[in-house]
């Protein structure tokens, strides 16, 4: 049996058809496009291309809007800065508790430097309260930051009501949409998002390659200032060889928008109903009827994520976890703190997400190992009373260590 | 993923002694769940002998907090419980084929839950006397709480000064930003402001930066106070350090205590070395003594 990749919301595998666009850039067409030869001049036409593919899959008005960098993070990065740069007497930020580290590390940095940054709160499901959010709005707030989709669990934010409310209120608003594009349609231009990064490496573009889109008109400052490349707003060389393969990634994102939300849909679907119904004690977390298509996150009680997947692994199996030991960090993810998810399941979290390369007899090997996996730890858990299969009685209380 | 030894998948694939005893008459609760880990260690100890005859775990927690609980089971069986008591967190890493640094905590919690069984069955109380922060030196394993705490105690004020005390930041230096960070907090605790200039406090020992070329005699004589200042930072962990030979610019030690045998040795040495370079303004090699009957062997075929 191949082993069964799973962690798609983590990266993708980089689609034939994008690696084959991408080689005449490395072998033949490999001239600075800046260059006037005949090495460089089939690059120019690759990279509009290219920008016209990113335009055709987010629906945005001018292909003049696309602004490629090297990464999710550095887009991320730019439009926050751009934002507190072009407006200085503006001294506040919204977020939310549940961006990724890309948003609250630099945040987190801001803070330290004078800025208040508001960081929106969700229920126990991950979803938003959008009147606690309107009150916030202010001529004191630079820039809106608020993710499209969330990587842990999936769960959607409505950006483009969010988005109104702020040009209502003069406020620019930014979306990390890193783990959104290519998951679910989207129009850009019938919305008031002024910018969205994007990744290359989730769609089956390769890593090192990002996307800041940017409305035409939206006050922006560069982050990397120095030669004329992307119209001055990202200097540096272009990566023409990535640049064409996230075009290409972009247009066959597009063409399979429908299948991921139904065929994909549907095996992450049979998966989560497998496991919730199998085995006891476990449970789905975030927004259940406002997800990604792709992506499931399920929590099972009593263990510890690290252990499941180190079990999974070995049954040839990819996911990941929100767990702290995978991280390293001491608490589990901050997403299931967010969501006040209790610490005995928010440790044994295992996300599963999917991509059009997975496959309905995938999903049925997983269902065949994971009740195994699960009662195998459980019978080593503290937690768990190996007699009865069961829980033991309160287990908060029945076991509580010694710590300082 | 982290790199685990084999050891360490071993015991995880295929645990020893899981579950509890079923007739225990001492129990060690140990970790925390917020955390991620927690552990119980049920022990059956024959009163006449205070023989450890079953050892059972039960563990809530990744692969090395298996691991560690499972190694531990197998090395504390048949031992009493003094012998037991004398069993360290370093053997238990040891008994793995080491650990991640971030992991290092499960052979800790591990031993602490032997600790602790061992107060039940005797009808004394444990405290747990050590209290974790996150991780930030990396090379040397050195938590927040552990340089907060140093920042406090020795009045310290500059990067430098939280090396000099704790090797944090000794290695690769990616951790500085942190240490500034923690250096900021804590003299504004004090009413202080952080001055990344500032001077450096009082190094146990001062030695005043020397100019090249030295004699043979001044060399050693050099090298040998600069090891003897950084001893009390090696103490402090259980370990020390002995010059034995020095042979034009390599110095040749001894690593003794903790440090024997423990994983950062090397990085420890690297630390000497460094800091040796720094004082003397000249190239100085820092070689495990271990390593000198085979050079010098070398040297004298040829």
């Amino acid at each position: 049996m191949t082993d069964i990749y799973l962690d798609n919301n983590a990266t993708t595998k980089v689609d034939r058809a994008v690696v084959d666009a991408m080689i005449p850039y490395f072998l033949e067409q490999y001239g600075n496009p800046s260059s006037i030869h005949k090495f460089a001049d089939g690059v120019a036409r690759g990279i509009k291309q290219a920008r016209q593919q990113v335009q055709n899959l987010i629906g945005c008005e001018h292909d003049s809007e696309i602004i490629f960098t090297s990464c999710g993070t550095e887009s991320n990065s730019t439009a926050i800065l751009s934002a507190i740069k072009a407006q200085p007497n503006k001294k506040e930020i919204i977020t939310t508790t549940v961006e990724h580290p890309a948003i609250l590390s630099l945040c987190e940095y801001l803070e330290k430097e004078g800025y208040t940054i508001h960081r929106l709160p969700v229920d126990k499901a991950g979803r938003l309260n959008l009147e606690s959010y309107k009150k916030l709005l202010s001529d004191e707030v630079a820039i809106v930051s608020v993710m499209w989709a969330n990587n842990e669990t999936g769960t959607i934010f409505p950006v483009a009501e969010m988005a109104e409310m702020a040009n209502a209120a003069g406020v620019m608003f930014h979306t990390d949409a890193v783990q959104a594009v290519g998951k679910i349609p989207m129009m850009l231009q019938d919305t008031k998002i002024d910018m969205l990064s994007l990744s290359g490496h989730k769609l089956h573009a390769p890593k090192g390659i990002g996307v800041l889109y940017l409305r035409r008109g939206t006050r922006y400052r560069p982050l990397l200032r120095g030669g004329h490349q992307e119209r001055g707003r990202r200097a540096g060389t272009e990566n023409s060889a990535s640049i064409v393969g996230l075009g290409k990634a972009c247009e066959l994102a597009l063409e399979f928008i429908e299948y991921e939300n139904t065929k994909v849909k549907a095996m992450r679907d049979r998966l989560e109903r497998g496991i919730t119904e199998q085995i006891p004690h476990c449970f789905v977390t975030g927004d259940l009827y406002n997800r990604l298509p792709n992506t499931t996150d399920i929590a099972f009680e009593y263990i510890e994520g690290e252990s499941i997947l180190m079990l999974l692994n070995k049954a040839g199996i990819a996911a990941s976890s929100g767990s702290a030991c995978t991280s390293g960090s001491l608490e589990p993810s901050h997403v299931m703190r967010a969501m006040d998810i209790p610490y005995t399941a928010a440790h044994g979290t295992i996300r599963f997400s999917f991509s059009r390369y997975n496959t309905m007899s995938e999903v049925d090997e997983v269902l065949k190992v994971m009740p195994g996996i699960v009662a195998t730890l459980r019978k080593l858990s503290p937690y768990w009373d190996s007699i009865n299969n069961a829980p033991v009685t309160n287990p908060e209380q029945a076991f509580q260590p010694t710590y300082a | 993923m982290w790199d685990y030894s084999d050891k360490v998948k071993e015991h995880f694939f295929n645990p020893k002694n899981a579950g509890a005893v079923v007739d225990a008459n001492a129990t060690g609760e140990v970790g925390s769940i917020s955390c991620g880990d927690a552990l119980r260690l049920t022990l059956k100890v024959d009163d006449a002998t205070e023989v450890i005859l079953e050892a059972g775990f039960q563990t809530f927690g990744c692969g090395s907090a298996i691991a560690s609980s499972s190694v531990l089971t197998e090395i504390i069986k048949g031992m009493t419980l003094d012998e037991a008591l004398k069993v360290t967190n370093q053997d238990i890493a040891d008994q793995l084929e080491g650990l991640p640094p971030e992991k290092m905590h499960c052979s800790v919690m591990g031993r602490e839950a032997l600790q602790a069984a061992i107060a039940n069955y005797r009808g004394e109380e444990w405290k747990d006397d050590h209290e974790e922060g996150a991780l930030i030196c990396k090379c040397f394993a050195i938590d927040a709480v552990m340089i907060e705490e140093m920042v406090w105690a020795n009045k310290l004020r500059t990067v430098q000064d939280v090396t000099n005390f704790t090797k944090a930041g000794g290695g690769c230096a990616a951790c500085h930003e942190d240490i500034e960070a923690i250096l900021e907090k804590v003299l504004a605790e004090k009413g202080e402001k952080f001055d990344p200039n500032a001077a450096p406090v009082e190094t146990p020992v001062k030695i005043a930066a020397v100019k090249a070329p030295l004699t043979n005699l001044q060399r050693i004589k050099k090298i040998e106070q600069v090891l003897e200042s950084l001893r009390p930072s090696l103490m402090a962990d259980g370990g020390d350090v002995e010059l034995v030979e020095v042979i034009g610019n390599t110095a040749y030690v001894n690593m003794t205590g903790a440090c024997n045998g423990c994983q950062m040795a090397a990085m420890t040495i690297a630390g000497i070395q460094q800091r040796l370079m720094e004082v003397m303004g000249e190239f100085i090699k820092v070689v495990p003594a271990t390593e000198m009957a085979k050079l010098v062997n070398i040297e004298a075929v040829s």
